[in-house]
């Protein structure tokens, strides 16, 4: 029976089998109808030593490749310091459970508390949850949020701008549950809020749901729309890129009343689609409406400043179907890891991180511009990402750059290209994406 | 040890900092681009510290945590076993850590084949036809199989179809994932030994009821007897079966939930599989479906072409749509793998019934200072009613609270609510027999600490870094922030 996970000798199983007063483990499971007792193999491999598991992954790795990337669509190649993973591997962090027991937990009760303070920092906002799955599932919850505020009211708008990926699973949620979803149209590459202003105008709707920056990488204009929004008696949220509100003006600054997005731009691995976390930050006002986990300051009986879980009431274990989520946990260790980014960098490194950033983006554009292959698609200001129109074969285009060791830009199709730039590349990188781009 | 109770914010001293980035060598300025009235002008207070400070300080924090590696973790219903070291190691692997999700294919299928490999592993294990890794926790496990649940009623036309039922015994996320998946929920009543009571179920199977959500062995750890009639009933009337996988360790290498006429499931790689908890997350669950439904699962899915190669397959008409921003949590999924593939066929059906082993064997050894209110068999979890003796006032709060002064974590408590003393313990099978009975000999210790000195015990814990923290103010005015913190010192 032993291995390397399971400890059982011989001798321990007949103690124990004594003790319990049974002949045999197979008598443990003699409720067990027979006819549903499993007595074939499991289609898996024998057991692997860890020699052999090391190279089978070394095998799997060297079928994939490391490229020099130019895409983001949300994801995005962020530098992430050599102390986040070494801080990361404290056992005593990543293999704690949820942090039920204070009195053994204050280590990631404290870093949550401080994550959300720098939540909250960074979209202005006055509330924050410990952490959602990711971008997606966050604004899927903040429609939730909307319509559970607006008691009657069950219409909810998101911007076409919004990233596809966002607004897709959105539309999952708002089916299942039965929200009646409406995407604004886009128009010039920005959300039409003259659509949106109409669609207000029916009373009926609980929030809007917009984009910063947005899927073609730019930054909206939303003067005035909190106005419009907030007369019609909804709500408003911007989901944001964190990073980016370094720079940007924040949800808050907007007069949104919610704030969401996904927290992979803070340094975290691109990880092949995850773990990365989604965050929720809220007015006072709507915190008893924010979905999830929260921690808050309070003393213990010695007077010890310490951390708890807080409002409870809200939570799914408590309200069972009355519950307004159905979440249960956080996406704890990554919030560990914005926590630890976020400190490392402070607001001036996340600033820095902003220009390099968006200078090698404009210095790509520029030079792109140059070469007569690509137009501006919509004359928008932007960031690290932009989106040109283009006469060339894409596909083709993505190919050869693929061969070269380059991730190229996201195909939006209609010969529309995003481009991405981060302050893992370099003025050389781009020279040389640009000279590969002007002999296609 | 000195007591270090700082926050990073109180370590900032203005012009320090822990990063250092290339030189801006591009000569234009991006930012300049962007009109200032789209620009923050709100402060940003983040700390300003050096790289050693940021080191020094989460290594303090972690300090005041208990994990797996700290002890012995006997957490019913949350399967605390041993996260082995090689599978961090392989998921931070840049091979694998940096690739964007929306690369080629071709420069992927390393990472494809894992996400298949692991697809079909969780199929056989399961019993079942195919698995969706798209979900990111057992939370989202369960509500996109309920969402496939709904799909399946609405593809057939069968609209009516909107309750689900669900056990007074279960955990508070089903209904709540119910209610989400747009589900009405219907209790079903247990019966004195926490089983399902079939007689109770048969006159709620109608024309209108979607399905039935259950686990098995069931959240009081007995193994569900008239499953394969339940089963029958459900099925006749129209109904589908979900496995919350909540449960699953024991069923290792014993039973498969296929087999048990379950037709749609989650599994919590975090549990059964070995991922750590992460202090919360980020776990994953994994959904696998019979094969009437696998047209019905979210996208993306992976598949395996006939020329050997794998590629990401785009949402059909026929899927419900899809649950997560790209693949799932792939970094969770590689540690799941490793696992997998480090036990292997022949020892993975040893986790089962050792699980099994270890909480019989916890039982049998504390009733006679423990209520146990159902006597038999348990499979890998099993739940005491409290102490045996009542009369001196302790409660299951005080016991759990104790624990954690001789350096092991409490069981869950409270829960199921079943039992007004509930103490729910599981041991896993990565926990040897000195430790289980480390554990036994301290919980007699703190029985018999009840009848001499109760008054002590009551006042537990007596040695933790900080106890009975104020959960009424914390909740009453709450401070979630370093600034709202500032400004009720200030207050």
């Amino acid at each position: 029976m032993s291995n390397r996970y399971i400890p059982h000798t011989e001798e321990d199983i007949k103690v124990m089998l004594d003790r319990i007063g049974v002949e045999s483990v197979d008598d443990l499971y003699c409720d067990v109808p027979s006819e549903v007792i499993f007595k074939g193999e499991y289609d898996i491999p024998e057991g692997m030593s860890e020699p052999e598991l090391r190279r089978h992954f070394r095998e799997l790795a060297e079928k994939n490749r490391n490229l020099k990337v130019y895409a983001g669509g949300g994801v995005y190649d962020h530098y992430s310091p050599s102390v986040i993973s070494h801080l990361l591997q404290r056992s005593e962090f990543y293999t704690a459970y949820t942090p039920y027991q204070p009195e053994i937990s204050q280590g990631t009760l404290q870093y949550i508390f401080e994550y959300q303070s720098m939540i909250s920092e960074l979209t202005g906002m006055e509330a924050t949850n410990a952490s959602m799955y990711d971008g997606a599932t966050a604004a899927a919850e903040v429609m939730f949020m909307m319509v559970a505020s607006a008691r009657k009211k069950n219409r909810v708008l998101v911007s076409a701008t919004m990233l596809p990926q966002v607004v897709a699973v959105i539309k999952t949620y708002a089916k299942f549950h039965g929200v009646d979803l409406t995407v604004i149209p886009e128009k010039e590459g920005v959300t039409d809020l003259a659509t949106m202003g109409e669609a207000l105008a029916g009373g009926d709707v609980a929030g809007v749901i917009l984009p910063c920056p947005n899927r073609y990488g730019i930054v909206e204009d939303f003067t005035g729309v909190a106005d419009t929004i907030h007369a019609a008696k909804a709500l408003m949220a911007v989901y944001a890129d964190p990073s980016a509100l370094a720079v940007l003006r924040t949800p808050a600054e907007w007069g949104a009343d919610i704030a969401c997005g996904d927290g992979q731009t803070l340094g975290m691995p691109m990880q092949f689609g995850g773990p990365y976390l989604g965050f929720i930050s809220c007015t006072t006002a709507l915190l008893r409406k924010m979905p999830g986990r929260v921690v808050g300051a309070t003393k213990d009986a010695s007077g010890k400043r310490c951390f708890v879980l807080t409002l409870q009431a809200r939570e799914q274990h408590i309200r069972r179907e009355k519950a307004t989520s159905n979440i249960c946990s956080n996406q704890s260790l990554m919030a560990l890891y914005a926590t630890i980014y976020l400190s490392l960098m402070g607001r001036k490194g996340l600033v820095e991180v902003n220009k390099l950033s968006a200078d090698g983006a404009h210095y790509l554009y520029n030079k792109l511009i140059e070469t007569g292959k690509f137009e501006d698609a919509f004359g928008k200001p932007f960031l690290k990402e932009f989106t040109l129109k283009t006469s060339l074969d894409v596909k083709e285009l993505n190919k050869k750059l693929l061969e070269k060791g380059i991730m190229g830009p996201i195909d939006l199709g209609n010969g529309l290209v995003e481009f991405a730039v981060t302050e893992n590349r370099t003025r050389e990188d781009i020279d040389e994406l640009v000279n590969i781009i002007r002999e296609a | 040890m000195k007591y270090y109770d700082k926050l990073i914010f109180e370590l900032s001293r203005p012009g320090r900092k822990g990063y250092e980035l290339p030189a801006d060598k591009y000569e234009t300025d991006g930012i300049a681009g962007i009109p200032a009235d789209l620009q923050r002008t709100q402060p940003l207070e983040l700390p300003e510290v050096s790289e050693l400070d940021v080191v020094r300080h989460y290594t303090n924090l972690s300090n005041k945590n208990f994990g797996v590696d700290t002890g012995f973790y006997p957490l019913g219903s949350c399967t605390m076993k041993y996260n082995p070291k090689i599978n961090e190691e392989v998921a931070a692997m840049p091979e694998f850590a940096s690739l964007h999700p929306l690369q080629d294919e071709e420069s992927v299928q390393g990472a494809l084949e894992l996400y298949y490999n692991l697809q079909k592993a969780l199929a056989s294990i399961a019993g079942l036809a195919e698995f969706t890794l798209n979900p990111y926790a057992g939370a989202h496990g369960e509500l996109t199989g309920l969402m496939v649940m709904r799909q399946y009623h609405l593809s057939r036309g069968d609209n009516k179809r909107t309750k689900v039922i669900v056990p007074d015994s279960a955990h508070g996320t089903n209904p709540a994932s119910a209610m989400v998946a747009g589900l009405e929920v219907v209790e079903v009543k247990s019966k004195p030994n926490g089983s399902i009571d079939v007689e109770d179920l048969k006159p709620l199977l109608d024309d209108t009821v979607a399905g039935i959500m259950m686990t098995n062995p069931n959240t009081l750890g007995m193994f569900e007897t008239e499953i394969m009639d339940i089963a029958k009933l459900v099925h006749d009337a129209g109904g589908l079966l979900y496995y919350d996988g909540a449960n699953l360790n024991p069923m290792l290498g014993k039973v498969r939930p296929g087999d048990m006429g379950f037709d749609i499931m989650h599994i919590n790689l975090h549990k059964t599989f070995s991922t750590p908890h992460g202090g919360g997350g980020p776990g994953s669950g994994p959904v696998g479906v019979a094969k009437h439904l696998v047209d019905l699962l979210p996208a993306p899915h992976v598949v395996k072409g006939e020329d050997g190669k794998f590629h990401v397959e785009g949402m059909k008409d026929t899927s419900l749509g899809s649950v997560s921003s790209f693949l799932g949590n792939f970094g969770v999924m590689m540690k799941a793998y490793a696992y997998i593939l480090s036990l292997g066929k022949e020892n993975l059906k040893n986790v089962g019934p050792m699980a099994t082993l270890n909480a019989n064997y916890i039982k049998e050894s504390l009733k006679d200072d423990y209520l146990l209110p159902i006597e038999g068999a348990c499979k890998h979890e099993f739940v005491f009613d409290g102490l045996k003796d009542k009369s001196t006032g302790v409660t299951t709060l005080n016991v759990a609270k104790r624990l954690l002064d001789y350096g092991f974590h409490a069981p869950t408590i409270y829960f199921p609510l079943l039992f007004h003393e509930s103490m729910m313990i599981e041991p896993t099978e990565t926990e040897s027999l000195e430790t289980l009975d480390e554990f036994i000999d301290v919980m007699h210790k703190v029985a018999k600490e009840a009848k001499e000195n109760p008054e002590n015990l009551k006042n537990a814990p007596l040695t933790t870094l900080i106890s009975h923290p104020d959960e009424t103010t914390a909740a009453k005015k709450p401070i979630l922030s370093y600034r709202q913190l500032k400004a009720s010192q200030d207050a």
